[in-house]
């Protein structure tokens, strides 16, 4: 689970950059998505990127998988409960709740996938031209998709669902992978409070820039 | 502090053995001293019991000074009650007051199975402690203390883990039924010192599987144990395990 939960947190970060650029349509104004769309296009051409899709893809199955097997495992582990439930003496909510958040992340997932990686991949979406080259216009698919408010709330909730999956997952899997120095411990947990605030919150500005017109 | 007696309302678990399907019993004790420790409560209780003709509680004490490790009551959702690194027998009345009603259940784990009202089976602590948890390399006489020079960070930490009393709440606070805590102040005080070093990486290994084999769920590393233990083992205990257990799974000789 560290491993993986490790490899789809840096996945994460590369995500938020090239999706990031989208919101260069907010300082240039012929810009339209042009950057966007150019990064969304360098990473889908580039092959190491396509090998590392296939392996992306592996580890989030093994990580739902391994996700799915440790909850029931644990959960068989104790056949008669508690009359009075120990409750949240000493652990959050969110780190007792990791195969709830992660379902719910799954779910949006599979959403987010039938929004722009089926068609991106499979389906075909509008193309554009920039100097003469033709690329998908990721930018306007995402345009039309988060038109709908329900789209844009789906896509708000499945941020912090991730944002609490991480706020556990983060120090959790350097903890398994045995770091147990202090000051490391003290710094992993700061950067992983500090990860899992800021990354879904700008994941979810994009829906609601979009939707509230910031971006055109 | 005050003296002061109360009556309580008692809903202790009953049940005859481990295939009994075991209830609830409510008991109401009265004169109880705020001086008294829990476990003088249920002394008093069973006393009465006893006189009335009934079958007294059982339940799990020995040192009733907090070393052994043997009294473990998960009282109002909290093993060992209500006071912060304490356990049962030095748990005082005066933490309740008249009329308070008290829960009192014993460790839930798989790997911890009832034998009779109160008391479970924690041999499966005994059984991962044989797994490794020992010295079996031959040290000869006893050796002047200075004449092994240790930093004082690692044999404080290493102290700090061997306070450890075995006494399982750790897993029965957990949701997973993990015995993690309990294993990792067990490997840490060994592989801190030099004395461990000889049979350091067999004995994680084979400590670890025996803990799987026990039926122990998986740490997910949510804090619940740290927050119960009596004796305050630090989470990051298990951290240094999971190390010790890295480090040795993928470079043991077998
Ligand atoms: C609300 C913020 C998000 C937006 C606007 C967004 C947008 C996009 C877009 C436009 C693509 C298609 C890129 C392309 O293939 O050209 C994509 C792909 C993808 N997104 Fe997101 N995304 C968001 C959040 C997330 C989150 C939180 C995850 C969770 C891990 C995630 C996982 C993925 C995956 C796995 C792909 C497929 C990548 C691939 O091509 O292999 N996304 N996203
Ligand atoms: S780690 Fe603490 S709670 Fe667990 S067995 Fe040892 S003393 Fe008891
Ligand atoms: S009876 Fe020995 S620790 Fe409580």
């Amino acid at each position: 689970m560290g491993l993986t939960g490790i490899f789809l947190i840096t996945f994460l970060i590369v995500h938020m950059g090239i999706n990031a650029c989208m919101w260069a349509a907010v300082y240039f104004p012929d810009d339209h998505g042009e950057m966007f769309n150019k990064a969304a296009n360098f990473m889908g051409s580039m092959v190491l990127i396509r090998i590392i899709e296939v392996g992306l893809f592996l580890f989030i199955f093994l990580h739902i998988i391994q996700g799915y097997m440790l909850t029931v495992y644990n959960r068989s582990k104790r056949a008669v409960g508690y009359a009075v439930d120990y409750g949240s003496k000493g652990s959050k909510w969110y780190s007792r709740s990791m195969g709830l958040l992660g379902t719910l992340i799954l779910l949006f997932l599979i959403i987010h996938w039938l929004h722009f990686w089926i068609p991106s991949r499979f389906t075909g979406v509008e193309e554009v031209e920039y100097s003469g080259v033709k690329m998908h216009n990721m930018f306007a698919l995402m345009q039309t998709t988060f038109q709908q408010l329900w789209v844009v709330i789906l896509y708000v909730l499945g941020c912090i669902s991730l944002g609490y999956h991480l706020a556990h997952g983060f120090q959790s899997a350097f903890k398994t992978l045995g770091v147990h120095n202090k000051r490391y411990q003290i710094m992993l947990s700061g950067l992983g409070y500090g990860f899992s605030i800021v990354v879904p919150f700008v994941f979810a500005m994009m829906p609601i820039s979009m939707y509230l017109g910031w971006v055109k | 502090m005050e003296h002061y007696n109360m009556s309580l309302n008692l809903k202790v678990w009953r049940q005859n053995n481990s295939r009994d399907k075991g209830y609830f019993e409510d008991y109401k004790v009265d004169g109880i001293s705020s001086e008294m420790s829990f476990l003088e409560m249920f002394d008093v209780l069973n006393e009465r019991l006893i006189t009335e003709g009934k079958e007294p509680i059982a339940f799990d004490h020995d040192c009733r000074e907090g070393i052994c490790g043997m009294c473990s009551m998960y009282i109002n959702g909290k093993p060992h009650g209500p006071w912060k690194s304490n356990t049962v027998c030095q748990l005082h009345m005066r933490a309740y007051k008249d009329g308070d009603t008290i829960v009192v259940e014993p460790w839930r784990a798989n790997a911890f199975p009832v034998i009779k009202d109160l008391m479970v089976d924690r041999s499966a602590f005994d059984r991962i402690v044989q797994a490794g948890g020992y010295i079996s390399v031959n040290t000869g006489n006893a050796v002047d203390g200075n004449s092994m020079p240790i930093e004082k960070d690692k044999a404080d930490a290493s102290f700090a883990a061997a306070m450890c009393i075995g006494c399982g709440a750790c897993v029965a606070a957990c949701k997973n039924s993990s015995a993690m805590l309990f294993l990792s102040a067990k490997v840490a005080h060994l592989a801190l010192l030099p004395q461990g070093e000889p049979e350091r990486k067999k004995r994680v290994v084979s400590m670890v599987a025996q803990m799987d084999k026990e039926g122990f769920g998986a740490c997910t590393n949510t804090g619940a144990c740290e927050a119960t233990c009596p004796k305050d083992i630090s989470l990051s205990n298990i951290a240094r395990l999971n190390q010790e257990y890295l480090i040795a799974s993928l470079t043991a000789d077998k």
